[in-house]
């Protein structure tokens, strides 16, 4: 099989669990062999749904989900192959490590020496090769969880699923275990499906992030692409800090067009999904996108009135908070280069950005 | 800040020791914690361990005889039970004069009614003797041991005097071997005539049926309690309702409920003589016997085995399954090698409970056991309220105490007691 070709396919899948509401309404998602999806989303936007339907602890109430060209929907979970690693790790507390570690070759009639070779090349894996004999019990978060990882690739799967996994975990260990778990998923060529609710998690470590809001994928794109061109609002707002300002759109001119702000100013900004002139619109800037360097810009450029409200030192960058076209939570990020200018609360700038950088999106 | 370089005991800001400082400010609190249990302490002591510990001092105390006839237990020492002849004059003279003073303080008879335990008929002679010995003065009418013979032939007999002086002893282990079928004698301890052989048999019988009452709980009780930890939270509520509404009747109304539907006229008998599944005249006997007090017993102590096995289950988390599955083990590997384990402590808490409540259950087996299914310890309340013999009674609710006291060391041995939990 080539690796463009579909290896998990979700076909016009909706899921509703009282007959009333769908939880997951018209789901299209095709991924390739050997790929590294991460399903992002605000808790309730239908993303462990999906992961369940496709584990099997759930069924779909309408379409179908393929797994390497087979349907699966009448397939029970256990003779479907997926290997799991869940939220709270779910190792078997009664058992050792290497016991939790072997119950899956074991219900699959596989030898004792087998077992017992493949068990310690796991824990080699996850570096964890001198805790086979310890209960869960006696281990920390990280080591639970890299146990979990190795438990849930010992069998050799071709598809893993990921259900928050690194959730328990604090910051620095977190960061960590994505390194890990991506450098795994890549030296296995398995195909994994991860699904958090931390957007820097999905950005560092997938091919491809699908974002989940009200039951439906919003955007689908690798992560530069999701950050830098969100096709709606939205996205915008959900992954990485994002300015927004309300408006109707002035005029459109292909690639470009004006919007009049609610308080009467105008800005250039990309037309992305709306189309005519009257549409109500919501811009979306990037606080890093943000000049008040006035050489930068384009010498015809529309600018904007903005007063200071706020200067945040973050170390290796400055955050202003400023009061923009009637919006006072507008912010605006700069590096902390040699160069750099420091504007004190009250002062009055003159913004403005390429209009590239501006995101006319659906109000 | 000086703390760190002081050899010896830490000292607190103060210059007193950190120990004795930390002590002082922990006294009120403990105080305060102290007078809080204080009323329950006192409430348990005075109507728990108090009536226990002089209950169980019953079981070996019998100061009864030589505190009625003292004189007769002092001569009683000087005469060889092993001889085969009556005691001489003396002991006469002594039993006169203790029998006098006896039956002016209306003694006699409840020595009779002690000594009735040991040997049938001691009652009534010294109901009937004691009014004759009565009229006896005890300066003139001496000799006494014709009269005595003549009141009564029981005191010409060597076997009245033997069991006198077997039972003479302040502290007897006599009760106890009486629980166990055995009886105190001269010769040391023997076992009781085999018609008279039932204690060990109705201890064994009570161990027997509650492991089986102890069984079908766990098997009715298991389905229920997974159905009610696996459904969501509304509707097991409802049916926990339903699970607890039998507990929350009385016992006696449940127990006389199967009265009713146990009988040989019964609503079930009559259910399947109707369907044709029993012949009228082969109605099934499922009551006033061991099936009754099971069925009867298993159905009142069912919520004790529920309630500890529905919370133990609801901590587990149903990632557990589905991690189980799919790793691939089928729906009956997964519970087996998985969820079952992890439910065991809910079935040993509920075993204990059921265990200890049914080994010393009374009413029930009493109202639908009739003779053949009835508990050690509905002879003990016979010993209690109909023959008096308190004793008796006490030696075997210590037994009963020590065998439960055992099985649970037992059960802490072979599955530890850490491993029960109650949710």
């Amino acid at each position: 099989m080539s690796n463009d070709a579909a290896f998990v396919e979700f076909q016009r899948v909706q899921k509703s669990y009282d007959g009333e509401i769908l939880v997951v309404k018209d789901l299209n998602l095709s991924m390739p062999k050997g790929e590294f999806l991460t399903m992002l989303g605000p808790s309730g936007s239908g993303k462990t749904t999906c992961l369940m339907m496709l584990a099997g602890f759930e069924t779909a109430t309408h379409g179908e989900i393929m797994l390497d060209g087979r349907p699966i929907n009448n397939i029970p979970p256990h003779k479907r192959g997926i290997g799991m690693v869940f939220q709270n790790y779910a190792l078997f507390p009664h058992m050792t490590v290497a016991e939790n570690l072997s119950f899956p070759l074991e219900v699959r009639g596989i030898g004792k020496d087998k077992r017992e070779e493949k068990v310690k090349r796991a824990l080699d894996m996850v570096q964890m090769g001198a805790f086979g004999s310890r209960r869960p019990a006696q281990l920390s978060g990280g080591q639970q969880q890299r146990i979990a990882l190795a438990r849930a690739l010992v069998f050799e799967p071709e598809l893993v699923l990921m259900d928050e996994p690194l959730g328990a975990l604090d910051k620095q260990l977190r960061e960590h275990m994505q390194f890990e778990i991506t450098r795994l998923a890549h030296e296995l060529g398995i195909t994994t499906v991860y699904v958090t609710h931390d957007q820097t998690e999905a950005l560092t470590m997938s091919d491809r992030v699908a974002v989940f809001d009200d039951g439906r994928i919003q955007q689908l794109a690798p992560p530069d692409l999701l950050y830098e061109e969100p096709e709606n609002s939205f996205v915008a707002q959900f992954i990485g800090e994002n300015n927004t300002l309300e408006g109707v759109i002035k005029s459109i001119d292909g690639d470009s067009c004006v919007v009049t702000l609610d308080d009467g100013s105008e800005i250039d900004a990309k037309p992305v999904n709306v189309h005519n002139a009257g549409e109500r619109t919501k811009v979306s800037i990037r606080p890093e996108r943000v000049e008040f360097n006035k050489d930068r810009l384009h010498a015809d450029a529309h600018t904007l009135k903005a007063t200071v409200k706020e200067f945040i030192y973050m170390g290796d960058v400055f955050r202003f908070r400023v009061s923009v076209a009637g919006n006072d939570d507008f912010i605006i990020k700069t590096r902390n280069a040699p160069d750099a200018i420091k504007l004190s609360p009250g002062e009055e700038v003159e913004i403005g950005w390429l209009a590239h950088d501006c995101r006319a999106l659906d109000a | 800040m000086t703390d760190a370089t002081q050899s010896g005991p830490m000292l607190a800001a103060d210059g007193t020791p950190l120990k004795k400082s930390l002590a002082r400010s922990l006294r009120r609190r403990k105080l305060r914690a102290l007078a809080l249990i204080a009323p329950l302490l006192l409430f348990v002591l005075l109507s728990f361990v108090i009536p226990i510990v002089s209950m169980l001092f019953r079981s070996v105390e019998n100061s009864i005889v030589s505190e009625t006839l003292p004189l007769t237990v002092i001569e009683l020492q000087h005469w060889d039970a092993e001889s085969g002849e009556l005691p001489d004059e003396a002991l006469y003279a002594a039993f006169t004069k203790d029998m006098v003073a006896a039956v002016e303080a209306k003694q006699h008879t409840r020595l009779g009614t002690r000594l009735n335990y040991e040997q049938t008929g001691m009652s009534s002679m010294f109901r009937k003797s004691g009014r004759q010995i009565k009229r006896l003065d005890v300066e003139a009418d001496a000799p006494f041991k014709e009269k005595l013979i003549d009141i009564h032939d029981g005191w010409g007999d060597v076997e009245t005097w033997k069991v006198i002086k077997t039972h003479a002893v302040p502290i007897t282990n006599g009760y106890f071997l009486n629980a166990v079928d055995m009886r105190r004698t001269p010769e040391g301890a023997q076992s009781q005539p085999e018609d008279k052989q039932i204690l060990i048999k109705l201890f064994g019988r009570t161990l027997f049926m509650s492991l089986v009452i102890t069984g079908s709980c766990i098997l009715l009780a298991y389905p229920i309690s997974y159905l009610l930890a696996n459904l969501p939270m509304r509707v097991s509520n409802l049916l926990m309702i339903l699970v607890l509404l039998p507990f929350w009747t009385s016992l006696l109304v449940r127990t006389s409920a199967w009265k009713v539907m146990l009988q040989q006229q019964g609503v079930i008998n009559e259910t399947l003589v109707w369907l044709g599944l029993v012949a009228d005249d082969a109605r099934l006997v499922i009551i006033n016997n061991q099936i009754g007090t099971i069925i009867a017993m298993t159905h009142i102590l069912l919520p004790f085995m529920v309630l500890p096995m529905y919370s133990v289950m609801q901590t587990i988390p149903e990632t557990y399954t589905r991690a189980a599955k799919s790793m691939g083990a089928t729906n009956w590997t997964t519970f087996w090698r998985i969820y079952f384990p992890q439910s065991i402590p809910g079935i040993g808490a509920g075993s204990i409970l059921v265990f200890i409540l049914s080994i010393g259950y009374y009413i029930t087996p009493e109202i639908v056991g009739g003779t053949k299914g009835v508990f050690i310890s509905n002879r003990i309340a016979y010993h209690i309220s109909s023959s008096l013999n308190w004793g008796l009674a006490a030696a075997l609710g210590t037994i009963l105490l020590a065998v439960v006291l055992l099985l649970y060391w037992v059960y802490d041995k072979i599955v530890g007691i850490d491993n029960v939990k109650l949710g």
